[in-house]
């Protein structure tokens, strides 16, 4: 089952590879990855999404935690969260991806007789399904942000 | 006054009570090296081989439970302290290992010995560091000595670019009162409630066993367990690497558990009610197939690190704590509780080990038999070696079936006196390990056992043996073939010897001995054998390398059946199944 890792780690060098390094070392993939500074800037949050059982996404939390540059880990596919993704696409003038992307909060960027640019977000289910849909034809860029998220309620992570 | 990053570092490690460096001077390391010379505190031991600084310090840790130090040049100087920095990572010994870098503007540019060290370690260490301002030099060793030596210890590497060591500029020195990370909080006491759960369990155990490990001994725990079993009476296993936490000569000891563990020990594990794991990890060297593993028995594990805990084997009880604080906690409440312990239970249970030691035990007094075959075997000369040394030496050795024989016949009484790669099974590491220890305690006899195939491994520290005049015991078991493998190749290859022999081709190990100022003595007979022993040994300062040619179609039993073995299905002989 598909997971979201969130993780607190110290804005300092070489902190995001001793995370990514890990997922490898332990023999775990990393599906995506989004990271940068929060609050003060002294700390990062990543967001960090994979596929395992309970046993595996323990023992990475586990193994995660012991870095010793990681203040917090939570897994937030434990509980309530809201997920989300952003993508942003660029294709040749195409009115079914137009319509696919408006239908998943679509904002147009760029627009000219060749290229049109456009960004969208949704649950990254949603954004699967999305890209299914657009197929190959017309097609030229797709970045992904990858999923982020928080928990539901009053439930926060914090240092 | 002002002081240079060179000092600055000696003056911190000065300041952290470090008595030795291991190290290997180089480019990147120089301006380190010129603030050695000019200070007392510390003394450098000049290695032959980087690998060999990382296993001396290493080795001094072990058998001192103080953090061991080296210092190697950046690019080939660091690369070959890896091995050693992985062999103390999966052991979790306590290691600062400083490597030179090159000058920071020169990084990533693939200068001259340049070699990204931060990345390289990476996997294999606890944490790193890379020096970006020389005054944050000391701050950065207390740090890493912080961080190496509390909760679960393990290596960490500090690289310093030469830049941030220039003798032409000069920083305050200061000290911090006490360390605190915000992301590291290492001290963690184990949860009541978990104890008195624990607690219930144990005491109603009929099938107890304590399985212990070597963070019974990182921990200082061994008194703590010896106090536990004067109550449980249970019997006890240890590890490889716990050898020495519970006292070999006690009566409810079983000896080692595992692949080759003895045959008590295994059935012991595999038809125990509770299995009482402490400071140990379930390694796959111990489950044999973990679905297959003790399938009647709950589990106590106490451990500092959660993620050993239901890594491999689930957990029924999980304590989450240092082994000490655990076990004294456990021992109060166990002292509380109104739970009777079933004695019969526990006594019938310890007849029924009694009855497996008795049908396939290990045979202790083989070096007695009047039968002398005209080879020597290998469990012999460790038996001989026992009683030679009283039992009372720090041991350390390599890898191997060598190995498997001194954890199996040497006797281990006290903890930090058996010292061996066990996680990540490095040959080479014996005889500067050794060098470690006997720095350490130069009034005490070590021993380093080895074989012909490992010690060539890191053969060149002979010379560093002289240089400091660290007269270590070496005996050779020498079998003429790399022996695991062989055995491997014997039992599931056919007996086909791909790469496992080299007989034609060995060195004459008592003239390589000579050559670098040591004592090289022979033995090919068993009737030599005691005889030599008693001699070396009677050579208080000298480096003597007892070479001793032994059986080589010996194999290493009892050896659990893999794959799809329990432990309770062992060889126990040649061609023999339990």
């Amino acid at each position: 089952m598909k997971r979201i890792i969130s993780i607190l780690i110290e804005n300092k060098p070489g902190a995001l590879a001793r995370v990514v390094g890990l997922f490898h070392q332990r023999g775990y993939n990393i599906e995506t990855l989004n990271v940068g500074p929060v609050f003060d800037g002294t700390y990062s949050r990543m967001s960090v999404t994979t596929r395992g059982s309970e046993n595996d996404v323990e023992q990475i939390t586990k193994q995660i935690n012991k870095i010793i540059d990681v203040i917090k880990v939570s897994d937030l596919t434990e509980g309530d969260h809201h997920e989300y993704e952003f993508i942003m696409i660029k294709f040749r003038q195409s009115e079914k991806i137009q319509k696919i992307l408006k239908g998943l909060n679509g904002k147009i960027h760029e627009k000219n007789k060749d290229v049109m640019v456009m960004s969208a977000w949704g649950p990254s289910g949603d954004i699967d399904i999305a890209i299914k849909a657009i197929g190959k034809a017309n097609l030229l860029e797709i970045a992904r942000s990858g999923s982020i998220g928080l928990h539901e309620g009053e439930k926060i992570l914090k240092i | 006054m002002k002081l240079s990053g060179g000092d600055l570092l000696m003056r911190a490690l000065k300041d952290e009570g470090v008595k030795f460096i291991f190290g290997y001077p180089g480019g990147a390391a120089l301006h380190i090296y010129d603030s050695i010379f000019k200070q007392n505190a510390c003394e450098h031991i000049l290695v032959r081989h980087e690998q060999g600084a990382t296993h001396a310090a290493d080795g001094y840790s072990r058998a001192t439970g103080k953090p061991g130090v080296a210092l190697v040049t950046s690019g080939p100087g660091a690369t070959n302290a890896i091995t050693g920095i992985a062999t103390a990572y999966m052991d979790s010994i306590p290691l600062v290992v400083i490597s030179g870098q090159v000058q920071s503007h020169l990084i990533g540019t693939d200068s001259f010995q340049e070699t990204d060290m931060i990345g390289i370690s990476r996997p294999i260490v606890k944490h790193s560091f890379i020096v970006k301002n020389t005054q944050e030099i000391p701050r950065i060793i207390q740090e890493a000595f912080y961080i190496a030596t509390t909760g679960r210890p393990g290596p960490v590497v500090i690289d310093i670019p030469k830049d941030k060591t220039d003798p032409s500029k000069l920083y305050e020195y200061k000290r911090a009162k006490e360390i605190f990370l915000r992301s590291y909080q290492p001290r963690v006491l184990p949860h009541p409630g978990q104890i008195k759960k624990a607690c219930k369990k144990i005491l109603s155990a009929e099938r107890p066993v304590i399985y212990a490990g070597g963070g019974v001994i990182l921990g200082n725990a061994h008194k703590e367990l010896i106090a536990l079993n004067k109550i449980l009476k249970a019997p006890v296993t240890n590890t490889l690497m716990g050898l020495g936490a519970y006292p070999a000569k006690d009566k409810y000891f079983m000896g080692m558990l595992g692949m080759h563990g003895t045959y008590q020990a295994n059935m012991a594990m595999h038809n125990a009610d509770v299995i009482i794991a402490i400071g140990a990890r379930f390694d796959d060297r111990i489950t044999n197939t973990p679905s297959m593993f003790a399938p009647d028995a709950k589990i106590v594990h106490i451990d500092v690190d959660p993620a050993s805990i239901s890594k491999i084997i689930n957990a029924d009880i999980p304590i989450v704590g240092q082994v000490k604080e655990s076990l004294l906690a456990l021992i109060k409440e166990i002292k509380r509780s109104k739970i009777k312990i079933d004695s019969e239970a526990v006594d019938n249970w310890n007849m029924q080990i009694s009855q497996w030691r008795a049908k396939h035990g290990l045979d202790h007094d083989l070096y007695l038999s009047k039968i002398k075959s005209s080879m020597i075997a290998p469990q012999v000369v460790v038996q001989e070696l026992y009683h030679a040394t009283q039992g009372n030496a720090f041991v350390t050795s390599d890898v191997g079936q060598h190995q498997m024989f001194v954890a199996q016949y040497y006797h281990f009484n006290k903890p930090r006196r058996w010292i061996n790669s066990g996680g990540l099974g490095t040959m080479g590491f014996g005889l500067p390990a050794a060098m470690g220890v006997k720095l350490a305690f130069p009034k005490q006899e070590v021993v380093c056992v080895t074989g012909e195939g490992s010690i060539q491994m890191c053969i060149q520290e002979l010379s560093t043996c002289l240089q400091y005049n660290l007269p270590i015991k070496i005996i050779n078991i020498n079998n003429e073939a790399l022996g695991m493998v062989r055995q491997w190749q014997d039992m599931n290859y056919g007996g086909r010897h791909s790469a496992s022999t080299y007989s034609d081709s060995l060195p004459d190990f008592v003239k390589l001995a000579q050559s670098y100022g040591h004592v090289g003595m022979k033995v090919t007979q068993q009737s030599q054998l005691k005889k030599t022993l008693d001699k070396a040994f009677a050579m208080k300062d000298r480096l003597v390398f007892i070479d001793v040619y032994v059986d080589p179609n010996e194999h290493v039993y009892p050896m659990l059946v893999s794959p799809n073995g329990s432990m309770k299905d062992m060889w126990i002989k040649k061609n023999t199944k339990a």
